[in-house]
């Protein structure tokens, strides 16, 4: 599979990046080349493995519902660019720009 | 015009009543009123290198929805990430469930107005993380993110129903089952539970699916209602004039009742969905699946059929009555404390949700009424008695609601048993003909309709409390002595 700018192009926009004509033209090249790398993988004969979600030996890792204490919120907020009111402030956006659940 | 119908499937999504959030031991707080950002940590702060972990009751909560809405339970569960940006979630993806969620395949069975019932499928219900709260303000966005974290379930229905009606009622049985589950309050005017329907419309016995459009964070059961019944229209008014549906997510504008275009959907969404590499996947064996299935309590439908069968109420009575798991339970204690069953779901139906109604106060906070269960049970006794009349019980009920009491108490201290002495009912009826000589005399002379007057007159002046039946009797008998 080669990757063409226009696919540079979506997965820039679902990155929220913006890249110049050059870029594109080279990320397309350099991400070209990773797949194909992780093509080889392709080769192999997978039909008699399980699909495999995760490595780790682990089933039900669970912690019982109780609460323990949060953060100060001086603490919280403390990494923030910029906050005001006890929240995080953000350029202003839409509501219709996204938002998931 | 052809006829049309609508294909409306609905997404509802529910906060679960834990503790603590789904991923970290935050605490769950009402973020309507919480001072924001007081619950966060690293893990829901999205901090590098934070690990979440599962909450088990958030787990168990979504297996007793899943069990209550017949679903098949997978042996297999697994988290995965949404990627997408947006500023309520910290992390640049909200952790959820894609390809394996905790149930699938399930049902519940709705009422329909005309009688019949419908089974709507449930697809699967799968858990996942709440985002934040924004807002906006001049040139800026506030970020709260106490609500980031918390666990929610979203139940996802096949596109089986056909209204907005129909919509309306599953919601509502819905919710209904999430608060006898114990699982959520179902108090949407805190933000606990949104719903979304995608809706499209196509000609009455047509099986295509025509484009459908969707409706964002509906939150309550009104907005639901009215927002379809509002998209439904607009769709059928496009198609008949040769337009078309576009794709598209809406927005319900409360204020002008219309649905308004938030985003215009021109390819899928491309949430790159994956395993979350950091939640090992969970195994849900019969042994836990039958342990959850154990302590699922008596569920609404299985409640409405108990209520016919043992208490002779009929199906619609009993569908009301448990609706709303307080007023089943405050029904329950009425008739334990003695009342005769369908007089309590009468004054019940009847009086008591007339009165809570006109101070619009909530029907599950029946509990918090002064009338209590006893005294209903009390008050509906005293009428099959013939203790006091219903005009009087009616008027007892207003009594109760207000300031509470016991009713043969006030029966007593007021005078209000009823009166079916005929000496004291006959000399009641003697005066009010005497009183009204020309009404008489038109009743005498053919006008029968008169009669339903005078004995409202009668009844009148013995305050509603006369033995009905005695007097009507009496009535009769010395209206036509006066026929002479």
């Amino acid at each position: 599979m080669t990757f063409d700018r226009a696919m540079v192009a979506h997965i820039a926009e679902l990155a929220k990046l913006q890249l110049s004509d050059e870029e594109s033209e080279r990320f397309a090249a350099q991400l070209s080349d990773i797949l194909a790398y992780a093509e080889r993988l392709q080769a192999l004969d997978t039909e008699a493995i399980p699909p495999t979600a995760s490595v780790l030996p682990l089933r039900n890792v669970l912690r019982p519902d109780v609460v323990e204490p949060s953060l100060p919120r001086g603490e919280a907020l403390a990494n923030a660019p910029d906050s005001a009111d006890g929240q995080f402030r953000v350029d202003a956006i839409l509501d219709s720009e996204g938002g998931a659940a | 015009m052809p006829a049309y119908e609508a294909v409306i499937g609905l997404e509802v999504h529910a906060e679960l009543e834990t503790a603590s959030k789904m991923f970290c031991a935050c605490a769950v707080v009402d973020s309507t009123s919480a001072e924001p950002n007081t619950v966060t940590c690293p893990v829901c702060l999205g901090m590098p290198g934070a690990l979440p972990v599962v909450n088990q009751r958030a787990v168990e909560m979504g297996l007793r929805v899943g069990l209550a809405l017949n679903c098949a339970i997978p042996p297999f569960s697994q988290f995965a990430r949404k990627s997408y940006f947006y500023p309520d979630l910290p992390k640049g993806y909200q952790i959820s469930q894609y390809e394996y969620p905790l149930a699938i395949n399930g049902w519940l069975e709705i009422d329909l107005p005309d009688g019949m019932t419908k089974r709507v499928r449930i697809r699967r219900a799968h858990l996942e993380e709440d985002t934040g709260k924004l807002t906006h303000t001049d040139g800026h966005s506030l970020v709260d993110l106490n609500r980031a974290g918390v666990p929610l379930l979203e139940i996802v229905s096949e596109a089986d129903l056909r209204s907005a009606e129909e919509a309306e009622i599953y919601a509502r049985k819905l919710v209904a089952i999430l608060r006898y589950l114990g699982v959520n309050s179902g108090d949407m005017s805190k933000g606990v539970l949104r719903i979304e329907p995608n809706i499209s419309v196509r000609p009455v016995g047509s099986s295509e699916f025509r484009t459908r459009t969707e409706i964002k964070n509906l939150n309550s059961i009104r907005s639901l209602a009215r927002a379809s019944a509002y998209e439904i229209e607009r769709q059928i008014a496009l198609w008949e004039a040769g337009g078309q549906v576009q794709q598209a997510t809406l927005g319900w504008d409360e204020a002008r009742q219309v649905t308004v275009v938030q985003r215009v959907k021109e390819s899928a969404d491309d949430y790159r969905y994956f395993p979350e590499p950091d939640l090992p996947v969970l195994e849900i064996g019969p042994a836990w699946v039958e342990d959850v299935r154990m302590g699922l309590p008596e569920l609404p439908d299985a409640r409405r059929d108990r209520f016919m069968g043992q208490f002779g109420l009929s199906r619609y009575d009993a569908a009301v009555l448990v609706a709303e798991q307080a007023v089943a339970a405050y029904f329950e204690a009425a008739v334990t404390a003695g009342g005769d069953p369908k007089g309590v779901a009468n004054y019940l139906t009847g009086e008591v949700f007339r009165l809570m109604n006109s101070e619009g106060r909530d029907r599950q906070d029946i509990g918090a009424i002064r009338l209590t269960p006893p005294a209903l049970a009390a008050l509906v006794t005293l009428v099959r008695q013939g203790t006091i009349t219903h005009g009087v019980a009616r008027q007892l009920v207003e009594t109760l609601y207000a300031a509470g009491g016991d009713p043969a108490a006030l029966v007593a201290a007021h005078g209000l048993a009823q009166v079916s002495d005929a000496d004291v009912l006959g000399e009641a009826v003697a005066r009010t003909l005497d009183a009204h000589p020309g009404e008489v005399a038109r009743y005498l002379a053919g006008e029968e309709k008169l009669l339903k007057f005078l004995m409202g007159l009668v009844m009148r002046e013995l305050r509603g409390q006369a033995d009905a039946q005695v007097v009507a009797r009496l009535l009769a008998a010395q209206l036509a002595q006066r026929r002479g």
